[in-house]
């Protein structure tokens, strides 16, 4: 779905966030990517999610060079790409329903065609009751999963997910991964970016990314 | 291609804490949100910035249309045709001076044709008025000298006057008329500094809500990169931004166009009383009247119209260079 060709990343143009990076996402599968924190973990999955261009190298998203696509072939792969932002990115002035619907939204879809969807969606991720608060008076794993539900909404075949573990307690932290194996079975190919170590050891099958000194290095499960 | 319906456990995975207090059918027919946040500070700064920059281009317009108005008015008074009088004067030779008096005239740039009336011809214009019976030459018949302006800029009277009254004090140069060009001459001078202060104050208007939308514009750059992230078209973005600040444009222009109008129409009816009066008929003579006139009213809406669009224009051209800059 995704293939990295000898990809570097620089911000200054001096120093290397990324070198040489090789890999590929495969369809169904599921994946952490780790490495310290500023090993540049975010870099990739931006790279990834078309919001940032490599400084050399070759990024393919759903088999086609990014930087051969047009604008509206973008906006339609990154249709078919959910995110789920480290720091969430809700949109502060919308109420948790709102924020969900927003993919479906921007699509043109009337609300009584995706006002059901988004209802289900939220009750499944335990917001049922949280569906007309604004963001602001929400904790912060509810706010993950208002990330995580508007990141799904759209039926994603790849899901990037940015530390989403990071700002909740260990129970939620599992229940989480637990959706995202459970969105794995069902057919998504899912990345996960975190550095919490017990949380990869809950999946040890997962393949692990690892990224240390810019460079990316593959471990595959023994399994 | 995954189904949410297919995806969706039977349960919840996540205990629920609450039940569910919305009846699904009643939240689904409530209205379109604004995915602009519709009553911000920032908002609301701007409005207020458009607000009183269409105020202050539409009272400057007003003026210049008022100061262009009144100065039209005085330059129909001043006719293409001016007059010298020279009076005859002990120990002095009425047709040289005559004679002197034209050269002068002939001399001064921008007036077309000078003609001495003849004493024959005064002569004749005179005696229905003088009877008969009379000698002429007894009495002090001024000579007339016509001058025929040019089309070009209008002649220097006041060194023309001057000269007059260095090598001919008993040659006048008509009075009224000198007076009217003065008038003139300020009115050309007030019609180019009102249209400078008109166009300042466009050049102005169109800067500070260019910024003031950029400011409104800089709280939004998050939710640009969200729509852009959630896979909103570039255009379906722009559209959405363009439409805000084209309302909130739109509400501040009409604010301070309303106050321009609403003064303007104040000062005519105050015009209208006050005409009876001899001050009101000495402010109608310098100023004509100070009603702007439906022109004036169409340019002022024409101001607000143009200061929304630039409002929501600038907000694309924000969103546009945004959206360019992320790939
Ligand atoms: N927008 C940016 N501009 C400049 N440097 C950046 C930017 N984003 C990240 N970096 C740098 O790139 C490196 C990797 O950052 P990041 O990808 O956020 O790492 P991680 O997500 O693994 O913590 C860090 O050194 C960080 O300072
Ligand atoms: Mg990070």
């Amino acid at each position: 779905m995704v293939r990295f060709e000898n990809v570097s990343l620089s911000y200054d143009g001096e120093h290397a966030t990324l070198r040489d990076v090789n890999f590929a996402i495969e369809q169904h599968s599921f994946q952490f990517l780790t490495g310290p924190s500023g090993a540049g973990k975010t870099s990739l999955l931006r790279l990834m999610l078309m919001a940032l261009k490599p400084t050399s190298g070759h990024v393919s998203v759903f088999g086609s060079r990014v930087e051969t696509l047009s604008k509206p072939q973008l906006t339609a792969a990154r249709r078919r790409i959910g995110v789920v932002f480290q720091d969430f990115r809700l949109l502060d002035h919308l109420t948790v329903y709102d924020n969900v619907a927003l993919p479906l939204r921007v699509l043109g879809q009337p609300e009584s065609k995706y006002g059901p969807e988004v209802i289900e969606l939220l009750q499944w991720v335990g917001l049922g009751d949280r569906m007309r608060v604004l963001p602001a008076v929400l904790s912060g794993g509810e706010k993950q999963r208002t990330a995580i539900a508007r990141a799904l909404i759209g039926r994603p075949e790849l899901l990037l997910a940015d530390e989403p573990t990071g700002n909740v307690d260990p129970t939620l932290a599992r229940r989480l991964l637990r959706l995202f194996a459970e969105l794995h079975r069902s057919g998504t190919s899912v990345v996960i970016a975190t550095h919490d170590l017990g949380l990869m050891e809950q999946f040890a099958g997962a393949k692990r990314l690892v990224l240390a000194d810019g460079r990316l290095h593959v471990f595959e499960p023994h399994s | 291609m995954l189904h949410i319906k297919s995806l969706l456990p039977r349960k919840s995975l996540f205990p629920k804490a609450v039940a569910l207090d919305v009846v699904q059918g009643r939240l689904i027919e409530k209205r379109r949100v604004a995915l602009v946040q519709r009553d911000s500070i920032s908002g609301r700064a701007l409005v207020t910035v458009v607000a009183i920059m269409t105020f202050l281009a539409t009272l400057s317009a007003g003026a210049a249309f008022l100061v262009a108005q009144a100065s039209d008015g005085w330059q129909h008074q001043v006719s293409r045709e001016m007059t010298i009088q020279v009076r005859p004067s002990e120990g002095r030779s009425l047709d040289k001076d005559a004679a002197a008096a034209a050269a002068l005239a002939s001399a001064t740039k921008g007036i077309a044709s000078v003609r001495i009336v003849s004493k024959a011809e005064s002569e004749r214009l005179l005696q229905p008025w003088l009877g008969s019976g009379l000698n002429f030459d007894d009495l002090p018949i001024p000579r007339m000298i016509i001058l025929k302006l040019g089309v070009g800029p209008a002649p220097d009277l006041r060194a023309l006057n001057a000269a007059l009254a260095k090598s001919v004090p008993n040659a006048a140069l008509d009075d009224h008329r000198l007076w009217l060009q003065r008038l003139d001459t300020m009115a050309g001078t007030m019609e180019t500094g009102a249209a400078l202060v008109f166009v300042l104050v466009l050049v102005a208007t169109a800067l500070a809500v260019g910024f003031a939308t950029r400011g409104a514009m800089a709280g939004n750059r998050d939710i640009i990169d969200v729509l852009h992230f959630v896979g909103a078209t570039d255009g379906y973005i722009a559209r959405e931004f363009q439409g805000h600040f084209l309302r909130l444009g739109a509400t501040g222009a009409a604010s301070g166009a309303t106050l321009a109008v609403l003064i303007y129409a104040a000062a005519g009816l105050f015009e209208h009383f006050a005409m009876a009066t001899a001050g009101g008929d000495q402010l109608r003579a310098l100023f004509g009247s100070f009603s702007i006139g439906g022109r004036g009213y169409g340019v002022i809406v024409m101001i607000a119209l143009g200061i929304a669009l630039l409002t929501a224009f600038m907000s694309r051209s924000v969103v546009i260079r945004h959206l360019r800059g992320l790939y």
